[in-house]
């Protein structure tokens, strides 16, 4: 599949803005949370801008974005309508616990309702972008437990990298610790499922072959031998994108060190530090590191992702 | 639709928008099979092309390149005003000029030429349908200097078929494909007959116990869905057929009664070498051949209507040893080196493979035989209760035509088919009228005249008999600029276009002063040498001037030619101008009756071009020729081009169309001009067809009503049963010349040749250029196809047909690959003695193994065609011709021919032999050779094209039923006893 | 909504004979052609005379070549257009209901009208039948002409999708898959059509005839189990001599 960079920075943005919600709903509920105003103002508000910059984002791929409310009319049956309709919806609840988080009633219990059910809605929302690919039959590598299982996990633990450079930054050591320890957890557990989701494309058979794309596979092997278009068409340029295993073996190297080791380490070293500038200077590494590796995990999940349509344009299997 | 997010938005689907304004109906020109169309027109553009469902040639379907017309007429490099050359030849500046000064300009031309030496004007016409106008403008103006594409094209299924049974699979005659049980195919990827194939084929193949084989080194297109795939080492088919002939002769499966009676196989033959006359027929005083009468116990004429004939036995008759021409024919292909065995080799093809295609063949020929139970009478006055079918049927194309060998191993098949008796029975191989003709038809070419200024007395195109035909001087050289009708080439029925230019540049035989040309892409892919075709046309004398020194051009786009010509006179498309195809040409004729059709001007002009037809009998006028002018110097169509097919008369009552003549259109054939006929024909669809009653639609060279029928129409001179010619006298006529005999004899230099080439009886021999340098170095055989979806170079301008294909690729088997490790996609060079052509190529498995292949005509040059430069066509699509010579190297001391056949002067394009050879990483990326940019004149759009947009009809409301619809294989059964006219006929209706 | 109908009256869709398939291309530029100016027009061409001809088509025709374990090959062209599934995955992605298929005939149209261009129905159809038009910003695809099946401004001849009426080779037919006494089933039936990727679990309307056995399947007998019969000879020299002798006094006629 085409890379498209506006929807890998979507899915990451925005994934990670919710994530962060996640974090600052189960915080406030600890009790954990700084109360402080510029805090507030400055994590909140960098929340719904990762939020609201992803979801824009993803419209600009769209070819009609001023027609993109129509997309909430079939949840019913659209894993994409009911992104939609659970992002629009999710914004109420968040909204509310930020303002009510700043303004009224810190701690109150309405302030924590909402940000219960705003963690619910934005892991929900996660989930239904999850759920987009996950659906879709026609991309194996899509098609699994651990695609959900990556969007699940990777924008909570992108959140919670976040939050801890924030803490860091604005000094508040000992929540901070708290952050980095779960965000370390997440991380460890990110590294797990991603490599799960690899050992599961590995491993898993192909769906459907050019055999089977024919019906033509008891004739024995089928290979195509003239294209119906000589020059690439727009299949081909959004569904027949093609990395060359060597490069994706390289990219995922990549990932994970970036997205997971490096992050890990810097973390780590700074809950070590408790502390200080070198401390947030490690989160800020951290934070730089986690975010070029998973837009490059989104990338490659894109990149690697084969779709069965290829299979009329010379693929074997997939 | 309201603004509520949730709502699901519902489409009303307007199932009835308005289509059209209005239609008209016509005939396609995306290729020369002549298709009829329905064109839709709205807001004075064309809005959808489909086939005329009532058409006899199309039934209504249409191809990709008849559906792409709309593009072809939108094209950007249409011409748009007469053009004079201001820059050198080949550098593309132009200046353009109003049509007053063109015809003016023009007429100064050819009238000098005419009033000095009217032989010195060679006026060739390529892709053309009105040869029978341009013929005659010829014979008109007095130059024996013209022919058309057929020289290069395929004159060696016209002349084989011709010379043997007075019709050919090309355009002559087609499969009865309504009722075959048995089809092969020889060479052919798409070919003339491009959608009746089509239809035949899917009929064919929806009939139970039929069989469909494909010889071919290429399994795409149409060997593709053979039951069958013979995948034959190119120009071995003469070899492959004489074992099938040996087989069915050894098993005497041949249909003896056919034989003795359609065929000159027991016209008995003197057999004494070394007399004047050996090998002649023996003939009564009257001129009339003979036969051994096994009852009578003597020579009596073959003709008689009571004979019981002898087909083989060397008997004394009149003091003359003579024998059957059909123990000849037994004697050479039941030879041993014949034998499937013996030619296993050289063909590839396995000696059982050969066996079991025998044994189908006599099996479905004798066993399962076809009657129709319709009363018929012969020409000899027998009744006969019902047609004998024998379903077996043939096709070939340029895979036999294209090779030097290939008039031979053309009259092979036809031969094959008569000692089946196959020939215009039920299921086998039918005549299309005004065919069957006099094997070979009674028209001689014309010679030159002495005097300036007067027509010819004939034709220049005919076909000789006997070396008294031939157009050459009394040292036997050549008369005609391309040596056509020579010593080099005696039979070559078609011209030879394709040294032309050579022989123009070169002097040899002679120079010229006028070229004059009609669509064809000389300067490109239809030249047999691209670099040094290039060269002649701008090739200057010692003084600076240009050796052709005018070069008139008349084509409709900014082809490759164009900026080679000096005066340019651009034509119309075929949607936008009238045309006539004829009976005195190429018609629309079935084997179930003959057809005609017109063009009709289906939009109007919008640019400062003209028909070239009407520009011909403009000039014609302007020149004051014969029949194109009255007594008073008017002209004579000042209606132009739709005057003359009305108006013209080429013989009292014959005119360029044969329906509704008369004066109240009552008549067809022969009639008076009817001035309301084209009115007629556009009522009718643009076509007439007259279907033949069944009585007359089968056995035609012997049918007694088909016969006086023909005469009766005027295609035919006379009602005598045409005889297929198996064992062929004129060929043996021109042999005996060589050995000596004869007034006319050939030169010292050619004698050899044509003692060898001129054989009585099909002969193979290894393809020329194969044989001088196909040895180890270059062990590839190199071909091309047409794709299906493109027709030569107009393809490439088209917006849609181009998306599928701006690229050709060499086409390479995975084994061949192999051996020079080459990939998909790799780059290589396709090298032989001349030169090389740099390709990327495919891998592929459905390819006989020594064989590479490529589609034709897709590379294109810098700046023509309206194309960007840097498109595929130019940077990546390559042709062969650039490596394919139109000169053979003399063997010593003798003279250099041209690589084409000896007999005929067909073109051997198929004679190519190549090796490969990987480019390095360097060279890789680009075609080579890359000639100079022509000046862009033209340029398409830029940018996204939103066709249609504003053809989008209203909603008219309403719905009709929906219906169902069986392919179109329902709407061949449209000829058979008792299944009503089909298209659609399975079709269910809503209830 | 777009989640698809329980049923449709009628299940309209082609049947593409793959035994004689000539790959002509000729369905492909018809469908082009009739619908540049149909529902869907334009049918964009984004560099008509450029460096990259491409552009909007809803049938394209491909060509594939099979190999046996025995090295034994064939060559098989391959129309591919939208199968109008009855379990269409790519309405059901679709997130603006701008595709559907209708209840009446089964047709899965798009509504460019409410299109939103978010490409997710190309997605998830495994069959590469969504065309997107990129200058226009909508998706498009196969209409199986239902501009032209019902209108009434046609004569009844012409009412078929374009690609079937002008398919030469007769290798395209159109009718209600749903009805089995339908001439098209029968057909589907008699041939043995099939749908492309079944596991897909799209059900495809659609079906393709397979290509009948060739000569090589046949193997050394027949596909009676006999071996062919070859022609005996009538007389064993190998230079014909015998048989020439034979004929001389013999009446053959
Ligand atoms: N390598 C290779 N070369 C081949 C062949 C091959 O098989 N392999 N085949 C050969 C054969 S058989 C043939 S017939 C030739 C064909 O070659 P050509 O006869 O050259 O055919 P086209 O390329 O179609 O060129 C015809 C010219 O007619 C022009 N034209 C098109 N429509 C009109 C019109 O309405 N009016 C006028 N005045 N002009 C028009 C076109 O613009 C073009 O310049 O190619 C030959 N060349
Ligand atoms: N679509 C389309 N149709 C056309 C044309 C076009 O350009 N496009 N051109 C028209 C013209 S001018 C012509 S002349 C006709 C030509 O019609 P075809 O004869 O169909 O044209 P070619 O492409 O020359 O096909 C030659 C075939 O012969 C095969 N072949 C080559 N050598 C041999 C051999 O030695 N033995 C055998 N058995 N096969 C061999 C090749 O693989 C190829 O399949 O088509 C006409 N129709
Ligand atoms: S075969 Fe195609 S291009 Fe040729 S005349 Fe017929 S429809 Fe036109
Ligand atoms: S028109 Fe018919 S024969 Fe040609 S490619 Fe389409 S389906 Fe095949
Ligand atoms: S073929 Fe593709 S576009 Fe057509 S209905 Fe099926 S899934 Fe949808
Ligand atoms: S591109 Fe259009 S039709 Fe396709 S899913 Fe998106 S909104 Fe629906
Ligand atoms: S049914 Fe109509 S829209 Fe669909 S492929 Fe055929 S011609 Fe094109
Ligand atoms: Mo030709």
């Amino acid at each position: 599949m085409h890379p498209a960079r506006s929807v890998i920075f979507f899915t990451t943005a925005s994934g990670a803005g919710y994530g962060m919600m996640v974090w600052l709903a189960v915080l406030a509920t600890l009790g954990l949370l700084p109360t402080d105003l510029p805090f507030g103002l400055v994590a909140f508000g960098l929340a719904f801008a990762l939020i609201v910059a992803g979801l824009l984002s993803s419209t600009f791929h769209l070819g009609h974005p001023e027609r993109a409310w129509r997309a909430l009319s079939q949840w019913r049956s659209s894993w994409l309508s009911r992104e939609g309709v659970a992002a629009i919806l999710a914004f109420v609840p968040l909204g509310l616990f930020a303002l009510c988080w700043m303004s009224l009633d810190r701690q109150g219990d309405v302030a924590l309702l909402f940000g219960i059910v705003g963690a619910a809605m934005s892991l929900l929302t996660i989930f239904t972008t999850s759920m987009i690919y996950a659906s879709l039959r026609t991309i194996p590598a899509w098609r699994n437990g651990w695609t959900v299982a990556g969007y699940l996990v990777l924008g909570p633990m992108n959140g919670a990298v976040i939050l801890a450079l924030l803490f860091a930054v604005f000094g508040y050591d000992g929540v901070m610790v708290t952050m980095q320890a779960i965000a370390l957890a997440l991380l460890v557990l990110g590294v797990v499922v991603k490599a799960l989701y690899w050992r599961h494309l590995r491993v898993s058979a192909p769906v459907s072959t050019a055999g089977t794309a024919t019906g033509l596979g008891h004739l024995g092997k089928v290979e195509l031998t003239a294209s119906p278009h000589d020059s690439d068409n727009y299949l081909l340029r959004e569904m027949g994108f093609r990395i060359a295993r060597k490069h994706a073996q390289k990219l995922r190297r990549i990932t994970i060190l970036l997205g997971f080791v490096v992050p890990i380490l810097t973390l780590g070293g700074a809950m070590l530090m408790a502390g200080g500038a070198m401390a947030t200077i490690l989160s800020l590494l951290a934070w730089l590191a986690c975010q070029t590796g998973i837009a490059t995990e989104r990338w490659l999940f894109f990149a690697e992702a084969k779709h069965v349509v290829t299979l009329y344009y010379g693929e074997q299997a997939v | 639709m309201g603004l509520n997010p949730f709502e699901t938005v519902r489409e009303e689907v307007g199932l009835s928008p308005e289509v059209s304004d209005e239609v008209k109906t016509s005939t396609c020109y995306m290729c020369a099979c002549r298709c009829g169309i329905k064109v839709h027109l709205k807001n004075g553009k064309i809005r959808y092309i489909e086939g005329n469902p009532e058409h006899p040639v199309n039934k209504g379907v249409l191809c990709a390149k008849g559906s792409a017309g709309i593009m072809h007429q939108y094209s950007p490099a249409k011409l748009t005003k007469p053009l004079l050359r201001v820059g050198e030849r080949g550098s593309g500046e132009f200046k353009e000029i109003e049509w007053d000064e063109a015809l003016e300009l023009a007429t100064e031309w050819l009238g000098e030429v005419r009033r000095k030496d009217p032989a010195k004007l060679a006026f060739f016409t390529g892709r053309d349908q009105s040869q029978s106008l341009t013929g005659w403008w010829a014979t008109q103006f007095g130059t024996h200097n013209f022919a058309a594409h057929g020289g290069f094209c395929s004159v060696n299924m016209a002349a084989g078929g011709l010379y043997t049974l007075g019709g050919a699979f090309w355009e002559f005659g087609e499969p009865d494909w309504e009722r075959t049980l048995y089809h092969v195919m020889f060479g052919v990827a798409d070919d003339h007959d491009s959608n009746p194939i089509k239809l035949g084929l899917g009929n064919l193949k929806t009939r139970p116990g039929t069989k469909f084989v494909s010889v071919n080194p290429v399994r795409t297109g149409y060997s593709a869905i053979a039951d069958e795939w013979i995948g034959i080492r190119p120009g071995t088919d003469g070899l492959f057929v004489f074992a099938l002939i040996h087989e069915l002769l050894r098993a005497e499966k041949i249909d003896w009664a056919s034989l003795a009676r359609y065929s000159n196989a027991p016209w008995l033959v003197i057999r004494e070498p070394g007399a004047a006359d050996d090998g002649m027929f023996l003939r009564a005083g009257d001129g009339q051949p003979l036969a051994w009468c096994l009852e009578q116990g003597a020579a009596i004429r073959a003709n008689a209507v009571h004979i019981k004939p002898a087909f083989a036995g060397e008997r004394v008759v009149g003091g003359r040893k003579v024998l059957p021409s059909f123990q000849l024919l037994a004697e050479r292909y039941l030879a041993d080196e014949f034998s499937p065995d013996a030619v296993a080799e050289t063909t590839g093809v396995p000696a059982e493979v050969t066996r079991r295609i025998a044994a189908e063949l006599a099996e479905v020929a004798f066993e399962r035989e076809l009657v129709i139970d319709e009363p018929w009478v012969d020409a000899w006055g027998r009744h006969h209760d019902s047609f004998i079918g024998r379903p077996v049927s043939f096709h070939a194309m340029r895979g036999i035509s294209a090779h030097s060998n290939g008039f031979h191993t053309c009259r092979a098949i036809h031969i094959l088919q008569a000692l089946l008796g196959s020939v215009d029975c039920p299921g086998g191989w039918r005549y299309k009228a005004p065919f069957p003709k006099p094997a070979p038809p009674n028209v001689k070419p014309a010679w030159p005249k002495a005097e300036a200024g007067v027509p010819l007395s004939g034709p220049p195109l005919g076909f000789p008999r006997s070396p008294e035909d031939l157009l050459v001087d009394q040292h036997g050289e050549p008369l005609r600029i391309d040596k056509a009708y020579s010593w080099e080439h005696p039979l070559a029925l078609h011209g030879l276009m394709h040294m032309v230019l050579h022989n123009a540049a070169t002097q040899d035989p002679y120079g010229i002063d006028v070229l004059f040309m009609f669509m064809a892409n000389m300067a490109w892919n239809s030249a047999m040498n691209i670099p040094d075709t290039l060269g002649y046309f701008t090739r200057k004398d010692e003084r600076g001037e240009y050796v052709i020194p005018k070069i008139i051009y008349s084509d409709a786009f900014y082809s490759e030619t164009v900026p080679y010509c000096d005066l340019i006179l651009p034509d119309t498309t075929y949607l936008e101008r009238w045309d006539c195809i004829s009976m005195l040409d190429r018609p629309i004729s079935s084997a179930h009756g003959a057809g005609d059709s017109i063009r009709q001007p289906v939009i109007p002009l919008d640019r400062d071009v003209r028909p070239f037809q009407t520009v011909l009998l403009d000039l014609g006028a302007r020149l004051g020729l014969p029949g194109m002018t009255n007594a008073d110097g008017s002209p004579k169509f000042p209606g132009g081009y739709a005057d003359y097919i009305v108006n013209h008369e080429r013989s009292p009552g014959i005119g360029p169309l044969s329906g509704w003549r008369g004066e109240q259109g009552e008549k067809s054939g022969v009639g008076a001009v009817n001035p309301d006929q084209l009115a007629r024909y556009i009522e009718n669809g643009c076509f007439w067809h007259e279907e033949l009653p069944l009585t007359a639609q089968f056995m035609k060279h012997g049918n007694r009503r088909y016969l006086d029928h023909a005469v009766k129409m005027g295609w035919l001179g006379h009602a005598d049963p045409i005889i297929h010619q198996l064992y062929n006298e004129e060929l043996q006529k021109f042999r005996n010349a060589a050995r000596g005999h004869g007034r006319v004899q050939p030169p010292a230099a050619h004698r050899e040749r044509i003692e060898t080439y001129f054989d009585p009886l099909p002969i193979w021999y290894q393809p020329f250029l194969e044989a001088s340098e196909g040895g180890e170095e270059f062990p590839v055989h190199a071909l091309s196809q047409r794709p299906m979806h493109m027709y030569h170079s107009w393809g490439s301008q088209n917006a849609w047909l181009r998306q599928i294909t701006s690229v050709n690729k060499l086409h390479v088997h995975r084994d061949l690959a192999a051996k020079h490790e080459l990939a998909d996609d790799d780059w290589v060079w396709i090298e032989n003695p001349r030169g090389r052509v740099k390709a990327q190529v495919k891998l592929v498995t459905g390819v006989n193994p020594n064989v590479v292949w490529t589609w034709n005509a897709i590379g294109k040059r810098k700046g023509a065609w309206g194309l960007d430069k840097e498109s595929p066509e130019v940077t990546k699509g390559f042709l062969l011709n650039h490596i394919i010579t139109e000169k053979l190297l003399p063997e010593k001391g003798g003279p250099a021919y041209s690589n084409s056949d000896p007999v005929t002067g067909q073109a051997a394009w198929y004679d190519l032999r190549v090796r490969l050879r990987k480019c390095t990483a360097e060279e890789a990326g680009e075609t080579s050779p890359m000639f100079q940019p022509l000046a862009q004149r033209f340029g398409g759009q830029q940018g996204p094209m939103e066709y249609g947009t504003d053809l989008q009809g209203a909603d008219s409301g309403g719905k009709a039923p929906m219906r169902g619809f069986i392919g179109q294989r329902a709407a061949n059964h449209s000829w058979i006893d008792g299944i009503r006219d089909g298209r659609g006929n399975r079709a269910e209706d809503d209830a | 909504m777009t989640s698809l109908p329980e049923t449709t009256a009628k299940k309209l869709g082609l049947v593409v004979d793959l035994d004689i398939c000539v790959g002509c291309h000729a369905c492909a530029v018809n469908c082009k052609e009739w619908n540049a100016a149909g529902k869907s027009a334009p049918l964009t061409d984004y560099d008509p005379y450029g460096k990259k001809p491409d552009g909007v088509w809803f049938n394209r025709i491909h060509t594939f070549e099979t190999t046996d374990d025995a090295g034994q090959g064939q060559t098989v062209h391959f129309p591919r257009s939208c199968l109008h599934c009855e379990d269409a995955p790519c309405v059901t992605v679709c997130p603006t209901g701008a595709s559907y298929k209708r209840t009446e005939d089964g047709i899965v149209l798009v509504n460019e009208d409410i299109c939103i261009g978010c490409k997710l129905c190309s997605w998830a159809c495994p069959y590469g039948a969504r065309e997107y038009d990129e200058h226009a910003g909508v998706m498009k695809k196969c209409t199986l002409c239902v501009d032209k099946i019902y209108n009434t401004n046609l004569p009844e001849e012409s009412r078929v999708p374009a690609c079937v009426s002008t398919c030469p080779a007769g290798a395209r037919s159109f009718g209600d898959l749903g009805d089995p006494q339908s001439e098209v089933s029968k057909l589907v039936a008699a041939r043995g059509g099939y749908d492309l990727m079944p596991e897909q679990g799209t059900k495809p309307v659609n079906k393709y005839l397979p290509p009948r056995p060739k000569e090589h399947h046949k193997g050394q007998r027949g596909e009676d189990g006999k071996a062919p019969r070859m022609l005996a000879h009538a007389d064993a020299s190998t230079d014909g001599a015998g048989l020439i002798a034979r004929w001389v006094d013999k009446i053959l006629s």
